[in-house]
């Protein structure tokens, strides 16, 4: 079948899809979208997160059907198209240190950029809570942490 | 395989009647995980996510009538006060992302005996709305469950909504895991007061093949808070009693050992739970204090 979605603001188009494909494997594999990463396939590790619809959600447990004619934003859409510049939540996970192979870096991006925009300001337990569905094989989580508060204070800076 | 996509609830109905064995997907949280292992692999998915009443709540009458597809995320931000227990309850459901997808109608779709939902349905007192071209069945949750995975629909149906009874009374849930995010549990418990009826309901997780309500531990408690009047002074429970109760919510269960517990931790743990959630909806009864508390 064929699906039509936007990604990133731009409409896109995938031929050719397999009815019980997911969500993920149209990004990575059929419009080369690699960034949403794909670990368990079941939910588990939040690497695959993007926003549907403007909400968090696995794209591996989203239908490709299910996403026609949705928004869906990946964390190649965080970055500036333009200049490149990387945006607050990704610059302060450069400057935190909270990236160390990287695989789980995508989805934790994308979830912590949705909680900034929900709370700029937020507390331990609601960074807590907003990271508890992405798991981190490398870190230890302290300085994602430290990442997403150092976001929370260069965003309030900013204002 | 085909993938329907119904724009309306009726063209959904009329889907479901051509194509029996068609699986519907909702937030997907299960049927994907079943497809991405290949443990399912359906001639035809019937998504729901179009069907914009499945995605509302209304009140009607004494209920709430709560569609099949509304996330967990906006039951626990739009129903903690009319539905206490199903918000604690969807609270601890996987992870945000998936509090964002999964719905209770997929819960009850699915009908694990570890299924979230069912604790609250089964102790606020809650009715599934089936539906199909043939006309509505109104299911009492308790008739819903019918063995391991397994539920009372018939094959044309679908559920359309679940109309859960306001809360009267204090509600709570427990559930017994490893930490508190992205956890199967080992066993949960919901309990509600209704003052309204002078009754007190329970609903038990995990902990035999169905979701039960401990109707024995029930009868006894209401007995005891009329005959000593507790429900107009407020005074304590005995202890005596309290232990009585949780005897009887232990003896509810059914339950087996598996990976995530033995069915002896179980037993004991629901007697744990009833114990402490019936001490913590009392107090909020007879006080009107504690709030929704971790468990
Ligand atoms: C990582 C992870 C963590 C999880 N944690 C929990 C947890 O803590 N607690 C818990 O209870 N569950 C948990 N689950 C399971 C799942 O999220 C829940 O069962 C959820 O309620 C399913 O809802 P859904 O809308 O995603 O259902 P779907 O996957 O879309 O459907 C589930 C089943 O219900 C059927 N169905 C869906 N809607 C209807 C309808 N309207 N009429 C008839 N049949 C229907 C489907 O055909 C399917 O059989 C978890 C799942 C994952 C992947
Ligand atoms: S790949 Fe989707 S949650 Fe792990
Ligand atoms: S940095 Fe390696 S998994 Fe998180």
């Amino acid at each position: 079948m064929r699906v039509t979605f936007t990604v990133n603001g731009r409409t896109q188009r995938a031929d050719d899809v397999w009815e019980g494909e997911s969500l993920l494997y149209v990004l990575r594999e059929r419009l080369g979208l690699a960034g949403s990463k794909n670990a368990c396939e079941q939910g588990e590790c939040g690497s695959c997160t993007v926003r549907l619809d403007g909400v968090p959600v696995c794209a591996c447990l989203v239908a490709a059907g299910q996403a026609e004619g949705r928004e869906v934003e990946t964390v190649e859409g965080l970055a500036d198209r333009a200049t490149g510049e990387l945006s607050v939540v990704q610059q302060a996970f450069v400057d935190s240190g909270a990236v160390q192979c990287g695989f789980c870096t995508p989805g934790l991006l994308v979830a912590a950029d949705d909680l900034l925009r929900q709370r700029p300001d937020p507390s331990d337990a609601d960074i807590r809570e907003a990271l508890s569905g992405n798991l981190c094989r490398c870190t230890g989580y302290e300085k994602i942490l430290d990442a997403v508060r150092l976001a929370a204070a260069r965003t309030g800076e900013a204002d | 395989m085909d993938f329907l996509r119904p724009a309306a609830w009726e063209e959904a109905l009329a889907a479901k009647a051509a194509h029996p064995t068609a699986v519907p997907i909702a937030g997907g949280t299960d049927v994907m995980v079943e497809i991405n292992f290949d443990h399912r692999r359906p001639a035809h998915l019937l998504d729901l996510t179009r069907i914009g009443e499945l995605h509302e709540w209304d009140e009607d009458g004494p209920d709430i009538r709560l569609g099949a597809a509304v996330p967990y995320a906006r039951i626990l931000d739009e129903l903690r006060t009319p539905l206490p227990g199903l918000a604690l309850a969807a609270h601890t459901v996987g992870s945000p992302q998936i509090r964002n997808r999964g719905s209770v109608g997929g819960n009850l779709g699915a009908a694990s005996p570890a299924g979230d939902s069912h604790p609250p349905l089964l102790a606020a007192g809650a009715v599934v709305e089936a539906e199909s071209v043939r006309g509505t069945r109104l299911i009492p949750v308790e008739e819903f469950y019918t063995g391991v995975k397994r539920n009372a629909l018939a094959p044309d149906e679908l559920i359309r909504a679940v109309r859960v009874r306001k809360a009267t009374g204090p509600q709570q849930f427990s559930k017994v895991g490893t930490r508190n995010a992205m956890v199967i549990a080992v066993c949960a418990l919901g309990i509600a007061l209704h003052p309204d009826s002078r009754t007190v309901r329970t609903g038990i997780g995990s902990a035999a093949p169905t979701p039960v309500r401990a109707r024995a531990a029930e009868d006894f408690l209401a007995s005891v808070l009329d005959e000593e009047g507790l429900w107009e002074s407020g005074r304590p429970i005995a202890p005596s009693a309290v232990r009585q109760f949780a005897e009887l919510c232990s003896g509810a269960c059914n339950p087996i050992d598996d990976v995530r517990g033995s069915a002896r931790y179980r037993r004991h743990a629901v007697g744990v739970m009833a114990r402490r959630t019936l001490g913590w909806v009392w107090q909020t009864y007879t006080r009107g204090e504690g709030e929704a508390r971790c468990a």
